[in-house]
């Protein structure tokens, strides 16, 4: 092992890989390539099995069938300890007895690396992380984000090719989340690993990542870049669980490319659809909240080609004021309008349209 | 202005505790120091008795059969206990509650019966020489009883159970991630034992080491029986010297020393850092 040599970075992927506990499906048969590089966010509730993905990637768990890859060669049967993979654990796990340089030192020194080099390669990698002043202090004596950082620190020391992250952020604060974040996504650009990185938080997913793979029930539903995911959702979970939708039931009526036409109640609406739908078939059309855009109802004429609705309250809050519309049939609908918007109070009457581009046509 | 009926029961709880003190003061307390003092008062008020630490080959030969019992048979004890303790640990829920019951089990026979069993599994027909003698492993019995190492495996048998539980303690609360951390930074197995595992696992060792050390230098009736009378160790010897040769200042000097070493090593113990003989023991 030699740490400091950079070589062409290697790509990783899992083929048809399958993981049962005891007959219980924990991962169905999966594919995925990770890109040499790449920021790849594992995303999903607990149960999805994004946890027993990535301790298969790193060594800890066998798949029960299927392949592990690296540059399309089977690492399947090799053990973590051979892999050579960095891993940032839930909690970090750093060394209590060990001061931080000693942490950081750990992967070098079982490498059997001279005592100098590993000198030289720790003070590297703690000014890397911003540390160099808490090399001779120990774990507990640090605050949460500051072993976050040296987790990170004595993950990267050797160089991995590839680095796991398994919740690294959940037990921070929100601001401290934050600052992180950045930090993890500017260190990520500097070192050029790999990194495969799970969590049930979406706002971290789509801050950090290159591309995300949203995860269900033991499978990968939708991997896409994080705007992408986000304005063409493959499904009613994919675009719950990544941001907040509203979720309108209705028919197509008529299909123009990937323009659909749609009877909602009395209404006729446009969105997209990305697969092809028949007319008549039930299906779902997602909005996202600041989408969604409101109009004070004159009464006079109806206008077909908006859903009508009454305001039930208004939220302030700060960036946007939540507006929340009811919707006879439809039941309640969230708006976020600018807060300089000019709209009826609670009781007014209102309608509610979208740019065809952000209604997405999904199953019903 | 404190409530009346809350002072009373003040009183009371101070009076509750007097009654206690009071016994162990007039029945435990004093009759104790009387007898530590015939080591200064007995036959005469001189300190002869302690001369004979310096000048009584057979007080010498007693005190260093006694250190050398009980540091070989700590040493084994604590080993045996890390292995079992270990194997606890990281054993499937199933077979941890077995091994850990059947060391329990341990502590249900009385010792007397322990070191009788011992003596017919040890004696030269014991079932241990004729199954070696059987197997042709050796021709002549092995004198496995009636001399230290007769003691030395009957005390580790009693004391392994009382090292498992401080063991058990300290490895429990070793975070597991702790040893999947080192593996994913290129540590072997036996990388990840003593360079993670083993210092984690230190005060625990430490705790039991002093717990058992104290406990064996107390024995009595394990080297009594097992020793069959060539070997004998200060508790054994302080007994003699009470009820045979009636040397009370000997024995009471004696048990000075006892104590003395008892105490140095609670203090040591509370000296250094996450152990106590407490805590080992609790």
């Amino acid at each position: 092992m030699q740490p400091n040599v950079p070589g062409p970075s290697p790509s990783f992927g899992l083929a048809g890989v399958h993981k049962t506990y005891q007959g219980t499906v924990a991962l169905h048969p999966t594919d995925l390539h990770i890109q040499a590089g790449e920021y790849l966010v594992l995303l999903g509730p607990s149960g999805s099995g994004k946890t027993t993905l990535l301790m298969m990637l790193a060594g800890f768990v066998q798949p029960t069938s299927g392949q592990i890859l690296r540059d399309g060669v089977p690492i399947t049967g090799v053990p973590a300890e051979k892999r050579g993979f960095g891993v940032v654990f839930q909690g970090y796990a750093l060394f209590p007895h060990l001061s931080v340089a000693d942490n950081v030192a750990f992967a070098l020194r079982v490498r059997g690396m001279a005592r100098a080099d590993v000198q030289a390669r720790v003070r590297q990698t703690l000014e890397l992380m911003r540390l160099g002043s808490f090399a001779d202090r120990f774990p507990r004596q640090l605050s949460g984000g500051q072993q976050q950082r040296v987790a990170l620190a004595r993950a990267l020391a050797f160089n991995p090719p590839l680095l796991l992250l398994d919740e690294p952020m959940s037990a921070l604060d929100r601001k401290l989340k934050e600052d992180l974040q950045a930090e993890l996504k500017e260190v990520h650009q500097r070192v050029g690993t790999t990194f495969v990185h799970i969590t049930h938080d979406q706002e971290e997913a789509m801050a950090l990542a290159d591309r995300i793979a949203v995860m269900q029930d033991g499978r990968i539903v939708q991997v896409g870049a994080p705007r992408e995911l986000y304005r063409q959702p493959a499904s009613r979970f994919v675009a719950g669980f990544l941001g907040k939708s509203n979720f309108i039931d209705g028919t197509v009526a008529r299909v123009d490319g990937n323009r659909v036409g749609l009877r909602i109640g009395q209404a006729r609406v446009v969105a997209t659809a990305q697969g092809s739908r028949g007319v008549g078939q039930p299906v779902t059309v997602a909005v996202r909240p600041e989408n969604l855009v409101i109009a004070s109802a004159d009464g006079s004429a109806p206008d077909d080609h908006a859903l009508c609705g009454m305001v039930v309250s208004q939220l302030f809050l700060g960036k946007y004021i939540s507006v929340h519309v009811e919707v006879p049939s439809l039941g309640v609908l969230v708006a976020h309008v600018p807060v300089d918007s000019v709209l009826p109070g609670a009781g007014g009457q209102v309608t509610l349209s979208w740019d065809p581009a952000h209604g997405v046509v999904l199953d019903a | 202005m404190r409530n009346p009926v809350a002072v009373a029961s003040d009183n009371l709880y101070l009076l509750l505790l007097v009654v206690p003190g009071l016994l162990v003061a007039v029945f435990y307390a004093l009759p104790v120091l009387n007898v530590l003092l015939l080591s200064v008062t007995y036959p005469q008020p001189t300190a002869d008795n302690y001369r004979l630490l310096f000048n009584s080959a057979s007080v010498q030969s007693i005190l260093l059969v006694t250190a050398r019992i009980c540091v070989v048979t700590t040493v084994l004890t604590v080993l045996c206990a890390y292995v079992i303790a270990y194997r606890v640990v990281h054993a499937p829920a199933t077979e941890a509650r077995l091994l850990l019951t059947a060391v329990l089990i341990a502590f249900w026979i009385s010792v007397l019966i322990r070191a009788f069993a011992w003596v017919a599994l040890l004696q030269p027909n014991g079932l241990v020489n004729n199954a070696l003698m059987a197997m042709g492993l050796i021709r002549e019995p092995l004198a496995l009883v009636r001399n230290e190492v007769g003691v030395v495996i009957g005390m580790v048998h009693y004391m392994v159970p009382y090292a498992v539980l401080p063991l058990l303690g300290a490895m429990r609360g070793i975070d597991p991630a702790l040893s999947a951390a080192s593996s994913s930074l290129g540590a072997s197995r036996w990388q990840t034992f003593y360079k993670v595992f083993l210092p984690l696992s230190v005060p625990g060792v430490a705790g039991a080491t002093i717990l058992v050390f104290i406990l064996a230098l107390g024995f009595y009736i394990t080297p009594a029986i097992l020793g069959g009378g060539k070997v004998v160790m200060i508790a054994e010897y302080i007994s003699l010297q009470m009820t045979e040769t009636l040397r009370w200042g000997v024995a009471a000097m004696l048990a000075v020393v006892m104590l003395v070493t008892v105490g140095a090593l609670i203090a040591l113990s509370s000296r250094l850092p996450n152990v106590s003989v407490a805590k080992a023991a609790s």
